[in-house]
């Protein structure tokens, strides 16, 4: 054999060393990440060229703005022929950009406490660590909130909480006999304790309420974007899963129905459903009555966003293995206990990042209403504010910067939170 | 032993490492390795998870940099000059843990793909070739099938194979049976005897210990980012002189 | 063997309508069938009287009237003499254009901006996660009127171009940016085969399709070779000179000249005048799509495991080939569907037209022919079946795609 120094037994560990220099610190990070080839150094270039044109067309404008002016011509004259921006329009007019021109500023407080509140209501539904006590304030935050934005008689939510109490009453009551009757019983009590509640409050309630009442009509800048976008979400959730459960069902009229739904809402832009909302839901509507646009807008964009959380949600369902309906099967419950507390659970936690995705594009296309002249963010400042008076005629920037800025906070807030949910679900899974 | 022994290993050199070191940012993962493959050899690399056996092997056909020290393969020095690097891998071959088969490609074109872009081999010959190798690792017949649609053991054939193609003068294995049932293992170390029994150079990372008894010539173990120990198997198993050894084997044999 | 039971005699009882697995769905899809009938015939019975109450009927015979409005951008013949269907037409062209070149562009940012967001440089990464961020998470309506407000605020009028004091002047002499649109050269035939000029156009095309396929022939003889001698013949001068020669020959013996624009009094005249809305709703679809498809080609490669590179470069192949017969293969499968789908939102989206009055199928049926003619629901109608129909044509098209490129599992 050749090799007589086959056997080698090390005596001491060598110890760990330091990279040789040049192979460590920031030296070998810039080598490594900006100019590891030429081609690489000039796009590193190219990369500083660009944020130096944007940094030096933006930081003067930003930072030599003014923000106490009330007017563009008297924000000018401030300005003395430099380039600044007109931030003032933004000191004087936020409340318009946030509320809307109509809703009562001496009101104000309630869309700000209506806000705060939903984000402890929501609190829970985002983040499973939270107590589940809280959950309970999530199911009469929507009662509440309404009674806070819109006043008007505390009657009304309480009554519709009655109902809905006395529906999940006799849901919880029946449903361990049979579910349908559990179902169809619960809409039955809550209708009836919405009618007797409705016929014993006074037509005057609304006069001398606690809260001065506000006409949806008056709703408007970002306050409309936001609740729009939070309502329409909401109501789209259970109506998305009965879709992608109708989706899967194997009665085939059922199952007809959620797909034709489902493609239709899908296959046409939202703009057109608006146009529905806003011209053709009236003639739908039997005659004499008027619903409010707000109402018929909800009714559409909720649609809207059911068929795509549908299709989520029919994801989330095929992702779930097949061994899992077997064994709900298998342990001899029925269709609908299956469901509700093997199936769906599951499912539905699979599909939150989706429906968060969902959700964030739904509320980028809130904007949308203000095509059918409604006045939110975007509607008020082509509208009021820049189409409006001359004082502020002009100013686009600042208004938009405001905007975008506005927007981006959120969407990227719910889309970080939707990235570190998927984080999280990958690991729990496993 | 003696299976061992009547394989052959020349005086040739194949692979020469000198104290060579590499770094993860300030990780030292390998610490003065030295080594030197001669033509023919067999050798086994254990140690425990993270020790750094898949780097030192990736390192020798450069899929990893090395920062200090040297690699000598068939007399070519590894740098980063692009010609040294193609020259090397095109005499080195690699299997994988996980196979690392093309998906989108059939059997066959996974093992035609290479010979055919790299050493410019018409495809009726690449083809031919192929087959050759692939009736070796006994699966001629799945040839237009799609890796998907083979089991795990026969993917690491097919994936032995296509690393054949290209006529590797050296083969590095890195636990090539470790993502696989046991059943499988089998079949995948009995084409690996069979290439060793012709005299391929290989290098595998590896805890078959029978497989090392069988065909190794040499044991290393690596632990901490070092050789700590080499031997002959006979004596490596027998009569492991470094306590970490010891410790290491009793583990894995223990059961 | 199995024994089909029969199943138990016995007298049928109502109850067995809600008990009996037999009758169950039977029953449940009757009683929808019903209810949904019942809504069907409601919504029927207000429809109708509210139309009768204002002395309407539905029909779609106002379409052959005459519309009685200009529209400026137009790519057929068009006058406020022309009918309503005419203006639906001229609609349908300007969304397919705006869609089309929306989604050609947005493609090309998408696919840079995700590849250099791989990229191993830092910096440029960096920016490449800034621009998807930016773009994505802002609503597209925004960008579509920031830009339009550019276009019609920023830009300087023609009036600036006139004169020795001229404070604008015009990009090469051949482009100029104006706040009623950007005007760029209009290529013409001193010397055309055909009297139309769409048919010297279409012939042009035509040569066009014929390069195609001739190229597409040089790499199927390039393929031939490599696989008969192992070398593969080097063509990309071919390949220039198949795409180049032909129509460059085409165009001189057509006489192809170009009329630059020109400011005549107060307006450029000549060239080709591409107005303000439409730049506004094709750059904005442009980079608000080219982020979400930046996402989608990042996740593309990215799900092209590191094995798979790693495996192709130990076989000896070198970074480009590696990119070519391993990674792009695999990573395009990836990429496409929700690229398809990205391509369906730009049809879906370039619908926002109507909040720049650019004249697409909203803004001429949904817009000015519903408000001139009171026609809500036919109008609406109409137009909800052209996307839907451009939408189903659309995912039929990717559906026929997935299934030729599903991967052979076990
Ligand atoms: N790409 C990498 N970046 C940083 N550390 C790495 C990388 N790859 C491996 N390591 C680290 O290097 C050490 C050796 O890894 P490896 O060679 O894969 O070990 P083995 O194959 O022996 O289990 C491990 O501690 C591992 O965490
Ligand atoms: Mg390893």
């Amino acid at each position: 054999m050749a090799n007589t120094e086959v056997s080698f037994v090390r005596t001491e560990t060598l110890p760990p060393m330091a990279p040789p220099i040049g192979e460590q610190g920031i030296v070998k990070w810039l080598r490594e990440n900006l100019f590891a080839t030429p081609a690489n150094g000039a796009l590193t270039l190219v990369a500083l060229y660009v944020i130096y044109v944007i940094l030096s067309g933006s930081m003067p404008w930003i930072f030599n703005g003014v923000w106490n002016t009330s007017s563009l011509t008297e924000c000018r004259e401030v300005l003395d022929g430099t380039r600044g921006a007109c931030f003032s329009v933004l000191t004087e007019r936020w409340h318009q950009l946030i509320y809307g021109f109509k809703y009562p500023p001496d009101a104000y407080w309630r869309p700000n406490l209506t806000f705060v509140l939903m984000l402890v209501a929501i609190a829970p539904v985002l983040f499973f660590d939270l107590p589940r006590k809280m959950l309970i304030f999530t199911a009469i935050f929507p009662f509440l909130a309404y009674w806070l934005i819109w006043g008007g008689t505390i009657m009304t939510p309480i009554i519709a909480l009655l109902g809905v109490v006395a529906g999940g009453f006799v849901y919880t009551r029946f449903v361990a006999s049979n579910f349908a009757i559990g179902f169809f019983g619960a809409i039955l009590a809550a209708l009836v304790v919405w009618i007797i509640g409705g016929f014993m409050t006074p037509d005057t309630a609304n006069e001398n309420a606690m809260l001065q009442a506000v006409p949806s009509r008056d709703m408007g800048g970002y306050m409309l974007n936001l609740m729009l976008g939070v309502v329409c979400v909401s109501l789209s959730i259970p109506l998305g899963i009965a879709l992608a459960l109708g989706r899967q069902s194997d009665m085939p009229l059922i199952k007809w129905i959620c797909v034709v739904f489902i493609e239709f809402v899908r296959g046409v832009p939202l703009i057109t459903l608006l146009f529905v909302a806003s011209v053709m839901l009236a003639y739908m509507f039997p005659p004499g009555t008027t619903t409010d646009l707000f109402l018929r807008v909800v009714i559409m964009i909720t649609m809207f966003s059911a068929a795509y959380i549908a299709e989520v949600i029919r994801g989330g369902l095929a992702a779930l293995p097949k061994g899992q309906y077997e064994a709900a099967d298998s342990l001899g419950l029925d269709y609908p206990q299956a469901m509700r507390l093997i199936i769906l659970p599951q499912a539905l936690k699979i599909s939150i990042p989706g429906i968060v995705n969902v959700a964030v594009g739904l509320f980028k296309d809130t904007t949308l209403v203000s095509v059918i002249s409604m006045f939110d963010i975007l509607g008020m400042i082509r509208g009021p504010i820049l189409g409006g008076a001359a004082e502020w005629n002009g100013v686009y920037w600042e208004l938009f910067l405001f905007a975008c800025i506005i927007f981006f906070v959120v969407c990227y807030g719910i889309s970080q939170y939707s990235q570190w949910l998927e984080r999280r679900l990958a690991t729990d899974h496993r | 032993m003696a299976e061992a022994a009547t394989m052959q290993v020349s005086d040739e050199v194949a692979v020469t490492i000198n104290n060579m070191n590499k770094w993860y940012g300030s990780f030292h993962v390998l610490r003065d390795i030295n080594l030197t493959v001669n033509r023919g050899e067999r050798i086994v690399i254990c140690g425990p998870s993270g020790s750094g056996k898949s780097t030192l092997i990736r390192c020798i056909n450069a899929l990893e940099e090395h920062q200090k020290g040297s690699i000598e393969v068939d007399g070519t020095l590894l740098s980063s000059d692009l010609k040294n690097i193609d020259k090397i891998r095109s005499e080195v071959g690699m299997c994988f843990q996980h196979f690392n088969l093309f998906p989108h490609l059939t059997i066959l074109e996974n093992c035609t793909l290479a010979p055919i872009w790299v050493r410019k081999t018409p495809k009726k010959e690449a083809e031919e070739i192929a087959m050759h190798f692939l009736e070796k690792v006994k699966i001629p017949d799945q040839a237009n099938k799609y890796p998907g649609q083979l089991s795990g053991g026969q993917q690491q054939r097919v994936a032995i194979a296509r690393s054949l193609c290209m006529k590797p003068r050296i083969m590095l294995f890195d636990e090539p049976t470790s993502a696989l049932d046991p059943e499988m293992i089998k079949e995948v170390l009995d084409t690996m005897i069979e290439l060793a029994e012709e005299g391929m150079t290989m290098l595998c990372v590896t805890h078959e210990m029978g497989f090392a008894r069988q065909v190794a010539n040499r044991v290393i173990f690596m632990d901490e980012g070092q050789i700590v120990e080499q031997n002959e198997p006979e004596a490596f198993f027998n009569n492991p002189q470094s306590p970490r050894t010891q410790l290491f084997l009793s583990q894995i044999l223990g059961h | 063997m199995a024994i089909l039971s029969d199943p138990p005699e016995g007298p049928f009882r109502l109850s067995m309508l809600l008990s009996d697995t037999r009758y169950r769905s039977l029953t449940l899809q009757a009683i929808t069938a019903l209810v949904l009938a019942l809504c069907l015939a409601y919504l029927y019975r207000n429809i109708s009287t509210n139309l009768q109450a204002q002395g309407l009927s539905l029909g779609f015979s106002f379409l052959q009237d005459p519309s009685g409005y200009d529209i400026n951008q137009r790519l057929v013949e068009y006058t406020s003499q022309s009918t309503h269907a005419r203006a639906a037409l001229v609609g349908i062209l300007n969304t397919l254009l705006v869609a089309v070149l929306a989604c050609i562009t947005a493609t090309i940012f998408g696919v840079i901006a995700g590849v250099l967001r791989l990229s191993n440089n830092w910096l440029v990464s960096k920016l490449m996660a800034f621009y998807v961020e930016i773009f994505r998470n802002i609503p597209v309506l925004i960008w579509i009127i920031i830009i339009f407000t550019i276009m019609t605020n920023v830009m300087p009028t023609p009036r600036a171009f006139r004169g020795d004091a001229a404070t604008s002047s015009m990009l090469f002499d051949l482009f100029a940016f104006t706040n009623r649109g950007v005007y760029i050269p209009g290529p013409g035939f001193s010397n055309p085969f055909f009297a139309s000029v769409g048919m010297n156009w279409l012939l042009v095309i035509a040569v066009l399709v014929g390069s195609f396929f001739g190229a597409r022939a040089i790499g199927t003889w390039a393929t031939k070779i490599q696989e008969a001698t192992g070398d593969r013949p080097t063509t990309w001068y071919m390949i220039l000179g198949v795409w180049l020669l032909p129509v460059a020959i085409l165009l001189t013996v057509m006489g192809l000249t170009w009329d630059i624009p020109a400011l005549k009094g107060f307006n450029f005249t000549g060239g080709i005048k591409i107005g303000g809305p439409l730049i506004a709703l094709w750059f904005a679809l442009s980079i608000y799509t080219g982020a979400f498809i930046a996402e989608n080609v990042r996740a593309g490669i990215q799900a092209v495991s590191k094995g798979q590179t790693e495996a192709a470069g130990a076989l000896g192949l070198r970074p480009g080939r590696i990119m070519n017969l391993v990674v792009l293969p695999q990573a395009l499968r990836v990429i496409i569907p929700p690229l398809i789908s990205q391509y369906l939102n730009i049809t879906k989206n370039s619908s926002l037209a109507i909040a720049v009055g650019y004249a697409d199928i909203t803004a001429t049926l949904g817009g000015i022919t519903l408000n001139q003619t009171g026609r809500a629901i036919e109008c609406v109608l109409l137009l909800m079946l052209f996307y839907l129909t451009a939408s189903l044509l659309i995912s039929a098209f990717m559906n026929v795609y997935n299934a030729s490129i599903k991967l052979k599992e076990r």
